[in-house]
């Protein structure tokens, strides 16, 4: 966090001053570590050896928050007895098929809850490949309000106990063993967060998105809600996860996806084989139950504000002017498809997938193959430039010459050039005002794409209208323009997000919105972003003037709500937990929820509220169910339905690892996604050619893939090489000097980095073996108008897959290390195939 | 000119509280426009800016030390008896209503007096220019009542700006909480009138010896005789006056 | 500079520090200033403007002040208003200003054509039109109707990637207008 965040990090050093204890677990001892009370060096991709071991301590000594997990959680609910978990089929949870590497999910389901799971599985396999956990798991397909519970936790089909077995074998010594951490730096760990956790105290959990970047991720995240949950941490004031994002607006490009799985507010776009019309979608989508109930009326308000008087509750508000999924068509699918040819043209729009993404050798290719690619950045970036820099022209892989992709580069403009909002990792909308005008032909990608909008549909409205392009013509593109350059009104388009009624004037709350085609909003969850006709992510209030939850700051989603889930901050009965973290409480004589934040609940809905027989949407969720997005109302301890590779976290070892899994049976996650092409080989697991263990990281004076940084004088003469850490006992093994080169080699490629040699990276002594890590920051390349070069970390990188949302596994990979620089041309290519050959 | 006597002004640098991120020594070079000082892979931790110099105004020291990473952002001292001013015979370097040390880059010739005065070996000479520069604690931003650039950007407040005095209290304040916390390494490096260059007006809050950040442990002031060096340092500049005047001249 | 003439045009040379300094000032203090120096004075005040702005880099959302004199930028600095920030700024957002207006920046519209092996000059409009020219194209010889028997209406030939770096507004605009072209390998940072 201070590597990557340092400006939210003086928060975490001024707590630290006031006397909170910070733990950093990173197998890189990073400024973070430099600045905590304790940091724990793990090995790369053993996290949930760990995180289990923190499980099963708080339930093998009920250390958890017992009021809590028993009226919040869903610790008491029945699971089906067709359930069987990796303790009975060692590694393996019921409903594997080997054939096709897959899950079928309906046997995790609760107790009486086969209907829907029946209803769910038709298509389901290809559904899987569609969607990942966010697009149906959360919404509560395969559950209801009310499903069986024991109250006593002693049924043992109840989650908890079915916890308490599954994590047993998680123990300090299997952390000492697989992670490398000794068993009095994890007592130490684990002594301090279940102390600071209760009533009177909160522990905070907070990951960098490399946590993501797993063939477990998902679950790793997973493991630390249940951590949380068991402690009672959600929804409190000091507690909670908290996923620090790496981008301006990454949590906006998430809410308002560019995703190809999504619909803006976590909709998911229609697939082929499990949608018909609107209502079997809606249907099929998920239960009733919990706020994701007034589905019907998000989908209605989002193809409103598209497609405007067009669509009528008659032709299914346009519903079929979605195109339909079929599959994965994620980032990687989408590169494999522009080196097989099916995809022909591409924008890149901001980002740099030459340097970025894993394999870069792959993205080169894909983008060689083209018929003609848009790039939209500051810089000329290596994805623009690839067909003159291309590491693959010097190994003869590529030619100029013989590249048929026709290049168009459009210069953005920067963010002091244009007005909009960013959304942060906390969710806050703020509104950025224009400084000056943007230079030359540089535009905003809202004048882009406003002004290609139009030009296509000149060109598609000529004469007579074909049916495909339909959507296109009766699309609602018609934003006030503004100043010299015809720039669409941001103000406009962020009044659409946010939602109006039929007279267009803007709505206050989702809360407002119908089914029944009556409102019109652009991303639900950002409903009432624009109410009062005022821009309410421009608001900025001074934070001397207003509390520390500062809710006249911009505008957070849902609803200006600064904490998710607050109800969780009260009792059942709606008091404090304690005064101490006193937060949003129940005002019995006013009748409402009161506290400094918007209650993430109905004002008026008591405490003691119980749903009535069949009650939909909220009105289904009890007065003391605080997660109300879920179908039940509960926090998830097991996840009955919505993930791809099992209800509960279990380790399994990274794709390439150097390390036998002594967990289970299973080496690695079963439901893994491998690409499996000659573009993309990958190292043996347990391979003694590819020994060590890499890890790719950032350091805080470049960002990312490097065009926003390495290109700057005062950025890149702060870190002008691209380097590797590596420990004195691996400089000493292998010969390599500080300051000197090494060559990094996996079966994708080998690169070249300078080497710092440093106590920071220590030896890991796992049992009677020893594992060396290396630690490699991504940010270089070899052009993209850098006063700094290098070697692409990236291209080390296999394309191997988490299930659930299509992430690769980049921040745990084995190579082997070379003193020196590597060779060049068709000489690095023999090396390559010598390694791949063994 | 309307100079207003204030209290001295310093920076208060607390290395305990330091992410090493350089916040400071970017924000210190957008605001005072200097250049960068170089490409260079130094394999010194992560330092690649070296040391402070004419193109680096703050620097940010990384120390590994076993199970430790020591952090700390360097500056000039701002010394209360500066030999770099004393021995400046252009009158280049003067000393501010803010009692800070500054050197005036339309006045410096290029001489280098400075440069080997100065006992902590800030000050520096642009090989572009031949001119003298060093941290000027933002003298035009303090004129107008704004923090310098440094202290502005610093996260997490390890470099403090204020009034001397002030700062002074709140430095043994924090050194006597670190002590009861157990970090008995802490210790104030520069703080006292009495040492060697009669206390600086940028002090420091240091883990180690001085020697570990690169300080010397007992700076002296290069120069004591300060009446004296003045006629003299007056005269010798006289003898420029010609070639002065006429680049003003040409500059204006 | 400001105030150099008027310096000027008073006597510089009775200002001259030298000579201040030979008429007994003290050499080290008021003596030694020169003209510019006392003309010296914080550059954002003379900005015509501030816009309030956030930092592009990261996610934690710092506020930014960004100070424009003459319709350029002249300084961006941390928001002391923020409850996020407070003011304070890392390095790359301390490097803002270098960022919008460093001389590295490409301002112009470059295009590469099919086998070429350099960059050409291209006005933007005749880009803009290329490019809808070929999506247009390519939308129409990669339609795809039916899939396994299913509606589908969609192209797999025309893909996007990106959004992580840029504002909601455009977002929205980009999956908009792709989601009605029927091109749905629509993706960014995130999955990545």
């Amino acid at each position: 966090m201070a590597e990557c965040h340092p400006v939210g990090y003086q928060w975490v050093m001024e707590a630290r001053q006031r006397g909170a204890k910070v733990f950093h677990i990173d197998p890189r001892f990073s400024r973070t570590s430099a600045t905590v009370d304790r940091y724990l060096q793990i090995r790369a991709g053993s996290d949930l050896v760990l995180t289990g071991a923190l499980i099963n301590y708080v339930l093998s000594n009920e250390l958890d928050f017992r009021e809590y997990v028993l009226a919040y959680t869903n610790a008491a609910t029945i699971v089906s007895e067709d359930f069987r978990d990796t303790e009975d089929l060692d590694g393996l949870f019921s409903g594997y098929d080997p054939e096709t590497g897959r899950y079928d999910t309906a046997s995790w389901a609760y107790e009486g809850d086969t209907g829907q799971t029946d209803e769910m599985s038709e298509g389901d396999q290809r559904h899987a490949e569609a969607a990942g956990s966010d697009s149906y798991g959360a919404r509560g397909a395969g559950s209801t309000a009310t499903p069986p519970q024991d109250p006593t936790l002693s049924h043992p089909r109840c989650v908890y106990q079915i916890l308490r077995r599954h994590f047993a074998r998680y123990t300090p010594e299997r952390v000492a063993e697989l992670c490398g951490i000794a068993p009095e730096q994890f007592a130490e760990l684990a002594e301090a967060i279940t102390a600071n956790s209760g009533r009177e105290r909160t522990t905070a959990w907070v990951y960098s998105v490399g946590w993501t970047q797993h063939s477990v991720g998902v679950q790793y995240i997973r493991s630390a809600a249940i951590l949380q949950l068991l402690l009672g941490n959600m929804g409190r004031p000091g507690g909670g996860i908290m996923a620090l994002r790496g981008h301006a607006s990454i949590q906006g490009s998430t809410d308002i996806p560019t995703l190809f799985n999504l619909l803006p507010g976590y909709i998911s776009m229609p697939h082929a084989h499990r949608h018909d019309g609107l209502d079997d979608y809606l249907k099929r989508e998920g239960g009733d139950t919990g706020w994701w109930g007034n589905r019907r009326a998000y989908m209605v308000s989002l193809l409103k504000a598209w497609w405007g008087d067009s669509a009528t509750e008659d032709n299914d508000f346009r519903f079929d002017y979605l195109p339909r999924l079929t599959g994965d068509h994620g980032h990687y699918a989408t590169v494999m498809g522009q080196i097989d040819g099916t995809v022909k043209g591409y924008f890149v729009v901001g980002e740099n997938p030459a340097v970025g993404s894993a394999n870069g050798k792959a993205q080169r290719l894909g983008l060689a193959n083209l018929d003609w690619l848009v790039v939209r950045d500051l810089m000329v970036i290596e994805t623009a430039s690839f067909w003159k820099d291309a590491p693959e022209l010097e190994t003869g892989e590529l030619s100029t010459e013989e590249i048929g992709t026709e290049v168009f580069f459009m210069p953005a403009a920067s963010h002091v050039e244009k007005d909009g909002t960013f959304t942060n990792t906390q969710r806050l909308l703020q509104w950025r005002e224009k400084a000056v005008d943007p230079p030359d032909d540089c535009r905003s990608d809202l004048w882009f794409y406003y002004h290609l909008g139009k030009r296509i549909r000149q060109r598609l409205g000529a004469g007579q209208v074909d049916p495909t392009d339909r959507p296109l013509m009766e699309l609602t593109w018609d934003y006030p323009e503004e100043g010299e350059h015809r720039d669409p009104s941001a103000a406009a388009v962020l009044r659409e997000i946010g939602g109006v009624d039929a007279e267009g004037r803007p709505l206050g709350s989702l809360r407002e919105l119908k089914p029944d085609g009556s409102t019109s909003c652009g991303c639900w969850i950002y409903c009432g972003v624009y109410a009062d006709d005022v821009n309410q992510a421009a608001r900025r209030k001074p934070r001397g003037e207003q509390g520390p939850v500062a809710p006249e700051w911009g505008w957070a989603w849902p609803a200006n709500r600064r904490i998710l889930y607050n109800r969780a901050s009260a009792d059942p009965e709606g008091r404090p937990w304690s005064e101490r973290k006193k937060y949003v409480y129940w005002d019995a004589e006013a009748g409402r929820w009161t506290g400094p934040d918007v209650p993430d609940f109905e004002e008026d809905k008591p405490p003691s509220y119980r749903p009535p027989e069949g009650a939909k949407a909220q009105d289904a969720i009890a007065g003391t169910d605080p997660f109300i997005m879920q179908s039940d109302g509960k926090g998830w301890l097991y996840v009955p339905s919505g993930l791809a590779d099992g209800p509960l976290p279990a380790h399994y070892e990274p794709h390439e690892s150097p390390i036998r899994n002594t967990m289970y049976g299973r080496q690695s996650n079963p439901a893994r996604r491998t690409v499996d092409r000659p573009e993309n080989p990958y190292n043996p697991a347990l391979s003694p050619r590819f020994p060590y263990v890499f890890t790719t990281s950032r350091v805080t004076e470049h960002h990312t893939a490097g065009a926003m940084s390495r290109t700057l004088p005062y950025l890149a003469e702060l870190q002008p090489a691209a380097f590797c850490e590596v420990s004195p006992e691996l400089a000493e093994q292998v010969g390599l000097e500080n300051g000197g080169w090494a060559t990094v080699v996996t079966s994708r490629t080998a690169i070249e980095l300078r080497v710092l040699v440093t106590n920071r990276v220590r030896s890991l002594r796992l049992g009677d073996t020893t594992v060396h890590q290396i630690v490699m920051p991504y940010h270089w390349g070899y052009g993209g108008g850098g006063l700094v070069t290098g070697d692409v970390v990236n291209d080390l990188s296999p394309v191997v897959l988490d299930p659930n949302v299509y992430i690769q596994e980049s921040k745990a990979g084995t190579c082997d290390v070379l003193p020196g620089r590597r060779p060049r041309g068709a000489a690095l290519r023999a090396l390559i195939e010598r390694y791949r050959d063994g | 000119m309307d100079e207003t006597p204030t209290r001295r002004m310093g920076f208060f640098t607390d290395t305990s509280v330091c992410i090493g991120c350089k916040a400071c020594e970017v924000a210190c070079k957008e605001w005072n426009d200097v250049p960068d000082d170089g490409f260079v892979f130094r394999a010194t931790s992560y330092d690649n800016t070296g040391a402070l110099g004419a193109d680096t105004w703050r620097h940010v020291a990384f120390i590994e030390q076993d199970g430790r990473w020591l952090m700390s952002s360097d500056v000039c001292k701002h010394c209360t008896n500066a030999a770099c001013l004393d021995v400046c015979p252009t009158g280049a370097l003067f000393r501010t209503e803010f009692d800070t040390v500054v050197v005036q880059s339309d006045i410096c010739n290029g001489c280098g007096y400075c440069v080997p005065a100065c006992p902590y070996g800030v000050i520096d000479r642009r090989e572009r220019d031949g001119r003298a520069w060093k941290c000027t604690m933002c003298y035009d931003r303090l004129r107008g009542g704004l923090e310098p650039a440094c202290a502005k950007a610093c996260p997490t407040t390890s470099i403090q700006f204020g009034p001397l005095d002030e700062l002074r209290e709140r430095a043994q304040e924090r050194v006597e909480r670190l002590h009861a916390e157990g970090r008995t390494d802490a210790r104030l490096y520069g703080e006292s009138p009495d040492d060697g260059v009669g206390g600086t007006g940028a002090f420091f809050l240091l883990l180690d010896e001085p020697e570990t950040y690169g300080l010397p442990p007992d700076p002296v002031v290069t120069t004591r005789d300060l009446g004296e060096m003045w006629r003299w340092a007056g005269v010798a500049a006289f003898g420029l006056a010609g070639a002065v005047a006429a680049c003003f001249l040409r500059r204006s | 500079m400001r105030g150099r003439k008027g310096t000027v045009a008073g006597g510089w040379l009775s200002r001259w520090p030298v000579i201040r300094q030979l008429q007994g000032e003290d050499g080290r203090r008021e003596a030694a200033r020169s003209a510019r120096t006392d003309a010296l004075r914080p550059r954002v005040e003379e900005a015509d403007s501030v816009a309030r702005s956030v930092c592009p880099y990261c996610a934690v959302g710092c506020g930014q002040l960004v100070y424009v004199k003459d319709g350029k930028v002249t300084q961006i600095e941390g928001d002391p208003d923020s409850p996020i920030s407070r003011g304070r700024l890392c390095p790359k957002g301390s490097a803002s200003k270098q960022l919008v207006t460093h001389t590295g920046r490409q301002t112009h519209v470059l295009y590469r054509r099919p086998y070429g092996t350099e960059w050409e000059r291209l006005d933007l409009e005749t880009a803009m039109d290329m490019i809808a020219d070929r999506v247009v194209r390519t939308r129409r010889e990669t339609w795809e109707q039916t899939h396994e028997g299913k509606e589908v209406r969609r192209t797999l030939g025309i893909a996007s990637l990106g959004g992580a770096t840029l504002d909601n507004e455009e977002n929205y605009l980009m999956k908009k207008l792709y989601t009605a072209l029927g091109a749905i390998q629509v993706e960014n940072q995130a999955r990545i």
